[in-house]
């Protein structure tokens, strides 16, 4: 006799009867799980192992793994000549993109959100440059802002400037193709979250009395903060790891000043130093950053959604 | 539970099934002949193979006609792959660290010292001592695949600089087209004299200066046309601050200041930096050998010439060896003695308006009627090829410390030349 039935037995008597997933059932449900298991292992896990042990070991590109020389590598990472001026041109690079582009998205899913004769086109027209590759966007513009064989090439001989000739121009050239080639894509994100809110809550507003600019104030931005979110860390991110633009318009110049972080780390390892571990050690440096920098800005705006 | 047993057991003799065929094959590959160097003989072995061998684009033209002219004549039979030239050094890199290089590969002359030192080629000393022509073989080439005293690489293409102009332009500028420039200061007169014709899209001279490799190409000449080193002796210092290498920069900066210089020079990184001449928009310009064949107009041409006149080049191109992963060493040796032939290097290489690797045949059937190829391997047996580890850190990368050097020296002041050349002495000795 025991004084409490046993815990099935409690469930099955107060509720309707569940099958327990026997044995079988749970080789099932890991045999359904394995391929994505195999695949997160093989392409994120293992690299991510390979990556810190690189960033230990004193690992030329030439010569293989030498042996562990942890912290060496994260030395030599940060006390590279182009190490700090790579963090804050990236930061500066990050900045500007993410303020530039979330306006000009907003602002166009604002544009395309009233329904007008020419809203599809709009749409169209805006997203069509997301459909390019950026390496092909990248060659397509260095061709643009070629002083020899590009359209503005007459212009450029006249007026006495180059597009990536100055450390300005490149960076300004470099965001204005950026901006061209995501700006679509952002605008869908946003005109997603503007048309998932409810038409009753700007009803509400109107009959408050509410301005225009007092409804996009208080209503859109607010009920946006979702949207908003997931653009902004989107856009930091992608800025953060940017390098194919960079490498094919500017190769870091002029005067290495177009040097991003990314841009470092492939140059440390397959251009100048061929060191994997030193590339390993900026690597896990940038990962760990990005981190941090993704929780605070993922906490900044569920801090802002709760107030 | 009976339907299941059969299910897995028809599962593991699929896979029993596979995985023997996958042995089978992989006892077939394994069954092709292996060799090394001690084998290999005088000649080599020419028994069927087939080889592997990478090289990287810029010298495409010229391996696979190499490459098609071996497989025609031997049983042997090279197969070919080109790689982007920025990404060489990162596919090698990633095949010796797993194992996985080819029978041969070509590298960067600049490079070959340190692959060398990496032990990526494999000793290839007593063969090349057997070669009855060694002393006619690029000296430059053969001493940067040499280490200790033992030698590694053998040339595979020469590549060199030399001082290229446009014959109708400076005839049109009222200057001696037959002659050419004496000497740097004559080279920038002519540059500007040809600046002066003010024809549209036509620019006196043209160079790379935001291209760290095509700078030590086409500008280290003329510091060894005064008589003057670049490197020290262990490629540990860099010479880059002394008088005559500041004299090529104040030229450079008086050429340019003058506007005499393509505007795009300023960012040409390097893609497009021969364009210009080629098209015909740029008068004189110091220009890789192994264009003349593409070179559409009448050109003529001279060795690099210093502030004091002389004439340099610099013995670029790539070097040829075989990989530390070769199972085919005797093989791959039969190749490399066919590369060094007046087959392959008159029949193949000078018939295509290519530079010889061997001073012996740079006078040939082919160079006869071409005095200016005469031109280019005379001069190709005075030229010189730095040799230093670090050579791709200090020169060639985009961010190196010789770029640096150059900007600061041409675009800017000009003030910076003894500290800039003490950044690149640092990279050198790391």
């Amino acid at each position: 006799m025991t004084a409490t039935l046993p815990a099935d037995t409690t469930a099955a008597a107060s509720g309707p009867k569940r099958r327990r997933p026997g044995r079988r059932g749970a080789i099932t449900g890991w045999l359904y799980a394995l391929p994505t298991a195999l695949f997160v292992l093989l392409l994120f896990a293992l690299p991510l192992l390979l990556v810190l042990q690189m960033s230990g070991s004193d690992w030329p590109l030439l010569g293989g793994n030498q042996g562990w020389n942890f912290p060496e590598n994260y030395q030599d990472a940060v006390s590279n000549r182009f190490f700090w001026d790579s963090v804050w041109f990236t930061l500066k690079y990050t900045i500007l993109t993410t303020i530039i582009l979330l306006a000009l998205s907003l602002g166009l899913a604002l544009l395309v959100q009233e329904s007008t004769r020419w809203k599809g086109l709009l749409r169209t027209s805006f997203l069509v440059p997301s459909a390019l590759g950026l390496a092909s966007a990248s060659l397509l513009f260095y061709v643009l802002y070629s002083p020899i064989a590009g359209p503005f090439a007459g212009l450029m001989k006249a007026w006495g400037f180059t597009f990536l000739g100055t450390p300005d121009g490149a960076l300004w050239s470099t965001i204005f193709l950026i901006v061209w080639r995501y700006a679509g894509f952002y605008m869908l994100l946003m005109l997603v979250g503007l048309q998932g809110i409810p038409d009753d809550v700007y009803e509400a507003a109107r009959i408050d009395g509410a301005s225009r600019w007092q409804t996009f104030r208080s209503v859109t931005i607010p009920l946006l903060r979702p949207t908003l979110a997931l653009t902004t860390v989107l856009c930091v991110t992608g800025s953060l790891l940017a390098f194919e633009q960079f490498y094919i318009l500017t190769k870091g110049g002029p005067d290495n000043s177009t040097i991003t972080i990314v841009q470092l780390i492939y140059s440390v390892a397959f251009q100048g130093q061929n060191d994997l571990g030193v590339a390993g050690a900026l690597s896990v440096i940038v990962l760990l950053a990005l981190i941090v920098i993704n929780i605070a800005q993922i906490r900044a705006f569920n801090r802002k959604a709760e107030d | 539970m009976t339907r299941t047993y059969r299910r897995m057991t028809r599962a593991a003799a699929l896979l029993a099934a596979g995985a023997l065929t996958v042995g089978l094959a992989a006892c077939a590959q394994g069954a092709e002949p292996q060799s090394n160097l001690s084998e290999a003989g005088a000649e080599g072995v020419d028994d069927g193979s087939t080889l592997t061998l990478w090289t990287r684009a810029p010298l495409e033209k010229q391996a696979n006609l190499l490459v098609d002219a071996y497989n025609a004549s031997h049983e042997n039979q090279v197969e070919l792959t080109v790689v982007p030239n920025d990404d060489y050094v990162a596919k090698v890199g990633a095949a010796a660290g797993s194992g996985g290089l080819p029978d041969l590969f070509a590298a960067d002359i600049v490079y070959v010292p340190n692959w060398v030192e990496q032990g990526l080629f494999q000793d290839i000393t007593a063969n090349i001592d057997g070669l009855d022509f060694k002393d006619e073989i690029n000296k430059g080439h053969l001493s940067a695949g040499t280490l200790d005293g033992e030698e590694y690489v053998l040339p595979f293409v020469l590549d060199l600089s030399m001082m290229f102009w446009n014959k109708e332009l400076a005839t049109e500028a009222g200057l001696d087209a037959e002659a050419g420039p004496a000497n740097l200061e004559e080279y920038a007169e002519w540059a500007k004299a040809i600046q002066a014709l003010n024809k549209p899209d036509t620019y006196g001279t043209a160079t790379g200066l935001n291209c760290g490799g095509c700078l030590v190409f086409t500008w280290f000449p003329s510091v060894w046309a005064d008589g003057e080193e670049v490197l020290s002796d262990d490629g540990t210092e860099s010479l880059l601050a002394s008088d005559t290498a500041k004299d090529v920069y104040a030229t450079w900066k008086d050429l340019w200041d003058s506007g005499a210089v393509l505007p795009s020079s300023q960012d040409e990184a390097g893609p497009t930096w021969t364009a210009g001449f080629t098209e015909g928009k740029v008068g004189i310009q110091f220009y890789p050998a192994t264009l003349l064949s593409s070179t559409p107009f009448d050109a003529g041409v001279a060795g690099i010439p210093g502030p004091k006149g002389g004439g340099s080049t610099f013995v670029g191109g790539d070097g040829i060896g075989i990989s530390k992963d070769s199972k085919k060493a005797a093989q791959a040796w039969n190749f490399l003695n066919w590369l060094m032939s007046e087959d392959a290097q008159v029949q193949v290489l000078a018939k295509n308006n290519d530079v010889v690797s061997r001073a012996d045949l740079a006078n040939n059937e082919y160079s006869e009627k071409d005095p200016r190829l005469i031109t280019i391997n005379e001069v190709a047996g005075n030229g010189d090829t730095p040799v230093a580890i670090n050579f791709q850190q200090a020169f060639n990368a985009p961010s190196s410390p010789w770029l640096t050097l150059v900007r600061n020296a041409v675009l800017g002041d000009g003030e910076s030349v003894d500290a800039d050349n003490d950044e690149i002495t640092a990279v050198l000795s790391q």
